[in-house]
């Protein structure tokens, strides 16, 4: 149950003069910016709408995005925007992409989104940006600046030259620990983008990306990994403040790289098990990163959920929003210089800052 | 052996007498919990019952516990649909049965009280049921009525003028636990192996709460009884699909009025749209927009209307209503928040008659009606 997340901020927001009817938000203080300037802004990933034949799609995601999206709604003061972190879609197909888009078309904050595999490899994103515009793009916000990376491209002989079908070349990618599958890059292009606009902004502007892979390689299998990370991360360590955002693993995960934190956010879907339950292959887990309790098979929303996310002094704080479970925050501490969970951190960890 | 010892605790309440504490308890119910601060004693639930019949324990002198909680008619006020305090003002809410609320670990439809000892001072002085401003006319009454001033005395040993609140709801909820039934013909069929004890449309109903209906997941039957109650809070979407497109203007306006001090017991019954919060009213969780308390499905055929605010009138009408995937007309909105566990059942008509006669065998023995005896052998 949320209850302690939605005690713990509605408590601070009823001590506040200023915001009454507030719903359970946290509260934002930009140290860089005027208080005026405070926001917020929610966080919804990984719907994987999946579209069955007709007017049929599987019930039980398209109630975790709705759901999602209803609640983001009722969030007072309103969310200034909402990201969707990609994977609205399962296999990609514009009836799958027209269904989730018309759920967050309810939305009644303006809206981005991030591009996900599973919304990218059947026509490689024509439709989806049709409904959503650009597929990499940055703007800033109150005092922030703000990437939004394709992360989910790989090699162009994969992607052109192995598969008879789209629809096959969509299905190996959906796949998990597929031999045919071929990992996750953002790829030149989009790097040499992303320095030109980096270029633009200074070094002590906080900057959050968003990815719909993980910046940083914790597992191969499943793609929790983008095969440049480590050239998009050298993009981003000249600045002071770097946050990296992403969807696809459906867990929470945080780590620190340098001046780089690292946080996932939940699926509104289903929840992956931790990438260590697959035994016979490496994995890197973040050593900060606690993992969340296994979800109760019985609670069909358990294990998944959204966020809310402050920019606060320029590092990201996710107030997780679960379902059936404890709630969770895991915010970047400043005397730590990493994310922590503020509830559950009971000793110190090291984060691991040679693996990336 | 069951059967000897269900008789003598039937004869023991419905006599009125106080019934004898370390009595077996009856067949499908596990031992009553009772808290360590309020061990029951026969003066304890002597005096909870005199208190639970007092009609001048309301500011019109016409309102007892009893009036909504009949014990003629399983402890609730059937058929009314939601309840009638002082006045003939109705609340918001279907009066629950107090038989076998012992078990529940929360009180009210919300959970909005933690036990019944808390749960038995509010409709005193809850406006719309009893009415009282406060307490005090109650303690009034206690300290110098004679017979209170005995029974108190017997009770907890004390003189009059150290009476106070704390030992009435104990005395209320001690002769609240005594009020447990079981023995119903499901209890002699599954717990007593009298394959005989439910007629066979009963018998295949219970296949369909075990399995297509999905039932059991939340009305809960553990190996040696059944409360048919998790103790949770479901969004199931009755009530909140009637206001769910205003959801987003009432959550915010409700927050915001307890914030500055709203007493949340008497804003949910009286305020339609707030009762319909649910159990996000208490804790302001997002998983609790819309959601009830599991009732126990125990004498459920003697209760009609059903569901927290009696939008139901027959057990029918709620099968129909889970069989659609939490809307009472089919085609109807489904509610945002709607709890995971809901969805289309796809049962079909001979499923909602069947598993409608096993919800008629859950009925025990001295709340049996005429009218509603389809579990028990002809």
């Amino acid at each position: 149950m949320s209850n302690n997340y939605s005690r713990r901020s509605f408590l601070k927001t009823a001590g506040s003069v200023a915001a009454v009817g507030a719903l359970p938000v946290t509260m934002v203080e930009l140290a860089f910016a005027k208080s005026s300037e405070n926001f917020t802004f929610a966080y919804i990933s990984d719907a994987h709408i999946q579209h069955m034949s007709g007017t049929r799609f599987v019930n039980n995601w398209d109630r975790g995005l709705i759901r999602a999206v209803a609640e983001a709604n009722l969030m007072t003061p309103k969310p200034d925007f909402v990201m969707f972190g990609g994977d609205l879609a399962q296999l990609g197909s514009k009836p799958e992409l027209d269904h989730g888009a018309g759920m967050l078309a309810k939305l009644t904050a303006p809206l981005h989104a991030v591009m996900g595999e599973h919304d990218y490899y059947l026509d490689l994103g024509e439709y989806w940006s049709k409904l959503f515009g650009p597929q990499y793009y940055s703007f800033d916000h109150k005092g922030v600046h703000f990437v939004v990376l394709n992360s989910i491209l790989t090699t162009d002989e994969w992607t052109f030259k192995r598969w008879p079908t789209a629809e096959q070349r969509m299905l190996e990618m959906a796949g998990l620990d597929n031999p045919n599958g071929s990992p996750f890059m953002v790829g030149e292009k989009q790097r040499e983008w992303l320095a030109k606009d980096l270029a633009k902004v200074s070094k002590d502007t906080p900057v959050v990306v968003f990815s719909h892979s993980p910046l940083q390689k914790i597992y191969k299998g499943w793609n929790f990994w983008t095969d440049d990370a480590e050239q998009v991360q050298a993009l981003l360590a000249p600045f002071d403040k770097v946050n990296v955002v992403y969807g696809h693993v459906h867990q929470i995960q945080y780590n620190q790289i340098g001046n780089i934190s690292f946080n996932s956010v939940m699926a509104t879907a289903w929840p992956w098990p931790y990438p260590q339950s697959y035994a016979q292959a490496e994995t890197h887990l973040p050593k900060l990163t606690i993992p969340m309790n296994r979800a109760d098979p019985f609670f069909e929303r358990d294990a998944t959920g959204w966020q809310m996310i402050d920019v606060n002094t320029g590092r990201v704080a996710l107030a997780y929003n679960l379902y059936n479970n404890k709630s969770r925050t895991v915010a970047f501490d400043p005397k730590l210089g990493h994310p922590v969970d503020k509830g559950l951190q009971t000793v110190a960890l090291e984060p691991n800052r040679t693996h990336y | 052996m069951n059967r000897r010892h269900t008789s003598l605790w039937s004869v023991l309440v419905g006599a009125g007498l106080p019934a004898a504490i370390a009595l077996a308890g009856p067949l499908g119910l596990p031992p009553v919990p009772v808290p360590a601060s309020n061990p029951m004693t026969p003066e304890k639930i002597a005096l909870g019952s005199t208190l639970f019949n007092d009609k001048r324990f309301s500011s019109t002198g016409e309102v007892s516990c009893a009036t909504c909680h009949d014990a003629t008619k399983a402890f609730t006020d059937s058929p009314r649909k939601t309840s009638e305090g002082i006045k003939q003002l109705t609340g918001t809410r279907n009066a629950p049965t107090v038989v076998n609320a012992a078990f529940f670990e929360k009180q009210f439809w919300d959970g909005r009280s933690a036990d019944l000892e808390d749960q038995s001072q509010h409709p005193f002085v809850n406006p719309i049921e009893m009415g009282l401003p406060d307490h005090e006319p109650i303690l009034k009454i206690a300290r110098t009525d004679a017979a209170y001033i005995d029974m108190f005395r017997k009770a907890f040993a004390i003189e009059p003028s150290a009476i106070t609140m704390e030992h009435v709801k104990m005395a209320i909820a001690s002769f609240e636990r005594t009020l447990v039934a079981g023995d119903s013909p499901f209890d002699k069929y599954y717990f007593g192996g009298d394959k005989t004890a439910m007629n066979e449309a009963a018998v295949r109903g219970f296949q369909v709460f075990l399995g297509d209906g999905r039932c059991v997941s939340c009305h809960t039957i553990e190996q040696d009884h059944a409360l048919f109650t998790d103790n949770r809070f479901h969004n199931v979407g009755v009530g909140i699909n009637r206001i769910q497109d205003k959801v987003p203007q009432i959550a915010p306006r409700f927050l915001e009025a307890k914030a500055k001090g709203l007493d949340v017991d008497k804003a949910v019954l009286s305020d339609p749209s707030s009762s319909e919060l649910g159990r996000f009213a208490v804790t302001d969780g997002l998983d609790e927009l819309g959601a009830f308390k599991t009732p126990t499905l125990r004498n459920v055929a003697v209760t009609a209307p059903f569901m927290h605010d009696g939008s139901l009138a027959t057990l029918r009408d709620v099968v129909v209503h889970y069989n659609n995937g939490g809307v009472t007309n089919k085609g109807d909105k489904v509610n945002d928040f709607l709890s995971g566990g809901i969805r289309p059942l796809n049962l079909e008509e001979q499923q909602i008659s069947d598993l409608v006669a096993f919800m008629e065998a859950l009925t025990s023995p001295q709340h049996a009606r005429p009218a509603t005896t389809a579990g028990v052998q002809p």
